[in-house]
């Protein structure tokens, strides 16, 4: 799918904005953030998570008011240990954190091409910084001979009507080009790194690259590449293999490993441009919805937790297991799956092992050789799904008939 | 996941209790098994906190790291885990029985007796998940390079004796765990997962106590409900009830629990520095005791958190033990039993520590052996257990009936007529089985081979031709042959693993593949891998 994601802010999206506003309430604007655009792709599916990250609800806070907080958290350990290996590299002007660029990106050892980091002005607020990267990138990218290193920069992306902004670990410029830099303190041990974890990095890294391109499609008066894979040679604009720098083995000695992130770019790119379709879930809405966490001056909250559950259960989401270690809702999803019978909270796979059984009473119904009830219906309106269905259905049968033999042989 | 598993799920969800996936228990459980619950750092990768371990359920032992970050708590710590597991590990290398085998001298041919020592039994360790064989691993492979005091080049940071050995035999413990069907080191949620199926995914199955509250979910309430108190239940401190079964440690622990802990510790050690700076005896003193104080809070509350762990994996223990052992465990205990003989004798003759990465030969065989023992494991399973046989009907491999007709027919076409009898059975499996198709006799009096002649579906009858089994007489031998009325069953695969062509030895190996020349070097041990 290339659709283009280059819709200018203004125009149709101004009422948007206002509308998720609304739905939001008085309560300030969570800002997605390269993680949370990261982990949209995680559930594309799920309209909830889409509705509630494009208003900036503190989804944490309404875990917690439908009372299944979120049980996630970092712990000070991990914390601290991203920051010793961060400030390891950074100390004696980056000597560390160049040590492993120099053979990815040739930095050279030497003083001929001194090392330019521009102050960033990091204690200003985010629009300032923003304002401030793109200036120092500018002038960085107009010098291709010099290496420029930006500490920390801001970038900004536009998504649904809405400014988040975004802040890469670093960005080498030089050529003419930049190339960003994501440190993670997980480990690459003997070679390969858990490839989990180096998925999220990318996904993440991918977010940067996205902002960078457009805005140095955006200040070369072009538009964006409409093929994600193809890689736009604009001044300033990114690189689409992103350097990951990790601790090497079990040390603090750092190593660097080039990740190419043109997929997870599709999917980002993907994603958001969904999101920009946001109006039309709004619009399914039923008038008066709205998620205000907000409490007046006696504690007392706006919206009951009644309302508020109701207002979640207007939006429909997609649960999966998956869910439990990736959104804050993923408690309150699973227990609503659980509550409705439905077949997905045994896992993804499950619903395709099923057909279209969609509910626990319904499969056993069908195992037991009983009509589904619910769910065997699709055959009489010439629906597909119907074949599937009762194929499902028959198999279920046979398999529940194996079962309770053997059981019964074994006992 | 099987359709018949996920059957099994479903009804998980309506009993609201574990249902049974398995009539057999399909791995060994040593009379003294090895528990064993490590704790991890968060944020460091392979770095020790804490563990708890033992073979006696009421006496679990406990080794920390008081600060984790440190070099030589963490060595002390190691050294500590090595006195207390070695001795285990090694206890069953002396007891050994002599298995008679051949040799063929290289030179003429001829074969000559040999004997091999197998020991008569080996370990077992037990981990809460499979999370905490990967731990185990971790720690092996930080460990087993390192170098000692005794080594030629001992290095900046020579590490306590035995702690190099310790991380051999982790490695070579994590490294059989993944063969399918071994029993040297096995993961608590695994075991589980294999013999019951509960009302929720694989994913949440991963937490011990989640997956254990639906075997005893308490009166009233429903599995799913249990494991969610189990997942979410926290004090008035903000403190879980029921802590993660690790190695990672719940962040909130970490945050309020652990790490005050360790900052008191850290605290009074710079105490107990600055008094002996200062040559004050009576600082040292209260310093000391300060140090003390602080290591026993760090014991009390890792016990908390590890104690409930122990438990689980001791329940798990206790409901596997209820199952009758399937017929062929023991002969897959064999197979443990020489892994571990093997890598006792390797100690023995002083071999280097296993490499970081496999060379081609060995890797080439490490997986012919894994995808060997995987068909191994799925025959056996399914002759040793009717619900794991369920699955290969259902998969159309095997369909098993009750013998309607036996009709006996003869092969004339040799010297003398040899009996190739006709048997008809009723049966509600529909096979993928063509006519013609090769299929095996299950639990017969001997190996039998027969071919699908006929298949009826309107009528559920499948009609076999037997081939072999029947003795070398005109008329087979009675009992040969199943009676009318009596239930059978057949697969479409062989029941016994066919062994493949061997690999050629490593000298005989192409260099294409991995031979020689430049063959396996092994790579200098890094005594100087930076390790804080």
């Amino acid at each position: 799918m290339n659709v283009s994601t280059n819709v200018p802010p203004s125009g149709p999206a101004e009422p948007l904005a206002q509308r998720l506003a609304e739905l939001r309430g008085p309560a300030p604007q969570r800002s997605l953030n390269a993680r949370s655009l990261a982990a949209l792709a995680a559930n594309p599916g799920c309209h909830r998570r889409a509705v509630l990250d494009a208003a900036g609800v503190d989804k944490t806070a309404l875990a917690a008011r439908l009372g299944r907080p979120a049980p996630f958290g970092q712990s000070p350990f991990a914390i601290s240990r991203g920051v010793i290996f961060e400030s390891r590299l950074k100390a004696d002007d980056y000597g560390a954190l160049l040590e492993p660029l120099r053979a990815h990106l040739g930095v050279p050892a030497d003083d001929r091409a001194p090392l330019l980091v521009p102050d960033l002005l990091h204690r200003s607020g985010p629009a300032v910084r923003a304002d401030r990267t793109a200036e120092a990138l500018a002038r960085a990218a107009a010098e291709p001979e010099a290496w420029t290193l930006l500490d920390h920069p801001m970038l900004r992306l536009d998504v649904a009507g809405g400014t988040a902004y975004l802040e890469p670990d670093a960005l080498v410029v030089h050529g003419g080009r930049c190339t960003v830099i994501e440190i993670k303190s997980f480990p690459v041990l003997d070679g390969s790194a858990d490839p989990a974890k180096v998925g999220a990095a990318a996904r993440q890294a991918a977010v940067y690259v996205l902002a960078l391109q457009r805005a140095a499609a955006a200040a070369a008066g072009q538009p964006l590449a409409d093929d994600p894979y193809t890689e736009q040679r604009l001044p300033g604009s990114p690189r689409t293999s992103v350097l990951l720098v990790c601790p090497k083995d079990f040390g603090n000695r750092p190593t660097a490993v080039a990740v190419d992130v043109r997929r997870e770019l599709a999917t980002t790119r993907r994603q958001l441009s969904r999101m920009t379709g946001i109006g039309r879930l709004l619009e399914a809405l039923p008038p008066g919805t709205d998620f205000d966490l907000a409490a007046d001056e006696e504690g007392t909250p706006a919206r009951t937790t009644e309302q508020l559950t109701a207002a979640v259960e207007a939006v429909p989401a997609t649960y999966s297991p998956d869910c439990l270690s990736t959104c804050e809702l993923g408690f309150h999803c699973r227990a609503q799956a659980r509550c409705d019978g439905r077949v997905e909270q045994l896992g993804r796979g499950v619903r395709g092992e099923l057909g279209s059984i969609r509910t626990v009473a319904g499969a056993l119904a069908a195992a037991s050789g009983t009509n589904g009830g619910t769910t065997s219906s699709g055959t009489d309106d010439g629906d597909p799904d119907g074949v599937g269905t009762d194929d499902a259905a028959e198999r279920l049968a046979y398999a529940a008939a194996l079962r309770a033999e053997a059981l019964g042989a074994g006992a | 996941m099987s359709l018949l598993t996920t059957l099994a799920r479903l009804e998980a969800v309506r009993s609201g209790r574990a249902e049974p996936l398995a009539t057999v228990r399909h791995r060994h459980l040593s009379e003294r098994p090895m528990v064993l619950v490590p704790l991890t750092t968060a944020g460091e990768s392979g770095a020790p906190l804490a563990v708890m371990l033992g073979t006696d359920r009421d006496a679990p032992r406990l080794h920390l790291v008081p600060q984790p970050l440190n070099r030589t708590l963490r060595f002390d710590f190691l050294a500590e885990l090595a006195a207390d597991l070695l001795p285990y590990l090694e206890s069953f290398a002396e007891d050994v029985e002599q298995i008679e085998g051949s040799e063929k001298d290289p030179e003429t041919g001829e074969k000559t007796q040999v004997f091999r020592e197998l020991c008569a039994d080996a370990p077992q360790l037990i981990v809460p998940n499979g999370a905490g064989v990967h731990h185990l691993a971790l720690i092996g492979r930080s460990t087993r390079f390192r170098r000692t005091a005794e080594d030629a080049e001992p290095g900046p940071y020579p590490a306590p004796l035995r702690v190099p050995l310790l991380g051999r035999w982790l490695t070579h413990l994590t490294d059989r765990a993944q063969v399918p069907g071994s029993s040297l080191l096995l993961p608590m949620t695994g075991l589980l997962s294999r013999h019951w199926a509960t009302g929720q995914s694989h994913l949440e199955d991963q937490h011990l106590a989640a997956r254990l509250a639906w075997h005893d979910p308490p009166e009233g309430l429903g599995g799913a409900r249990a494991a969610e108190l189990v997942e979410t239940g926290r004090d008035e401190h903000g403190q879980l009830l029921h802590p993660p079964a690790g190695p990672a440690t719940d962040p909130r622990f970490d945050e309020f629990v652990l790490g005050p802990a360790i900052s008191r510790y850290d605290a009074a050690v710079t105490a107990l520095q600055h008094a002996a700076e200062q040559r004050d005896g009576t600082a040292a003193e209260r310093a000391r005791a300060a140090v003390r104080a602080a290591v026993d809070q760090l014991e009390q509350v890792l016990t908390a958190v590890l104690l409930p762990t122990w438990r689980d994996v001791w329940r798990g223990l206790e409901l596997l033990r209820a199952l009758p052992s399937a017929g062929h465990l023991e002969e897959r205990w064999t197979g443990d039993r020489w892994s571990y003989t093997g890598h006792r004798d390797r100690l023995a003759a002083g071999e280097p520590p296993q490499p970081r990465q496999d060379d081609a030969v060995t890797a080439a065989r490490k997986l012919a052996q894994r995808e060997r023992e995987q068909t191994r494991l799925d025959v056996q399973e399914a002759l040793d257990d009717p619900l794991a046989m369920a699955e290969h009907r259902l998969a159309g491999e095997a369909f098993a009936g009750v013998v309607a007709d036996v009709v006996l027919e003869y092969d004339t076409t040799g010297r003398s007529p040899k009996p190739r009898p006709l048997v008809t059975l009723h049966t509600a499996d529909r096979p993928h089985a063509d006519l013609g198709r090769e299929v095996h006799r299950v639990h017969g009096p001997s190996t039998q081979k027969a071919e699908i002649v006929a298949v009826d579906p309107a009528e559920g009858t499948i009609t076999v031709r037997v081939l072999s089994g029947m003795g070398r007489k005109k008329e087979p031998e009675p009992g040969s042959l199943p009676e009318p009325g009596e239930p059978v069953t057949f697969t479409l695969f062989e029941l016994t693993v066919r062994q493949s062509a061997p690999l050629p030895e490593p000298d005989d190996t192409p260099w294409t593949h991995g031979g020689p020349p430049g063959a396996a070097s092994v790579p200098a041990a890094p005594a100087s891998e930076e390790w804080e």
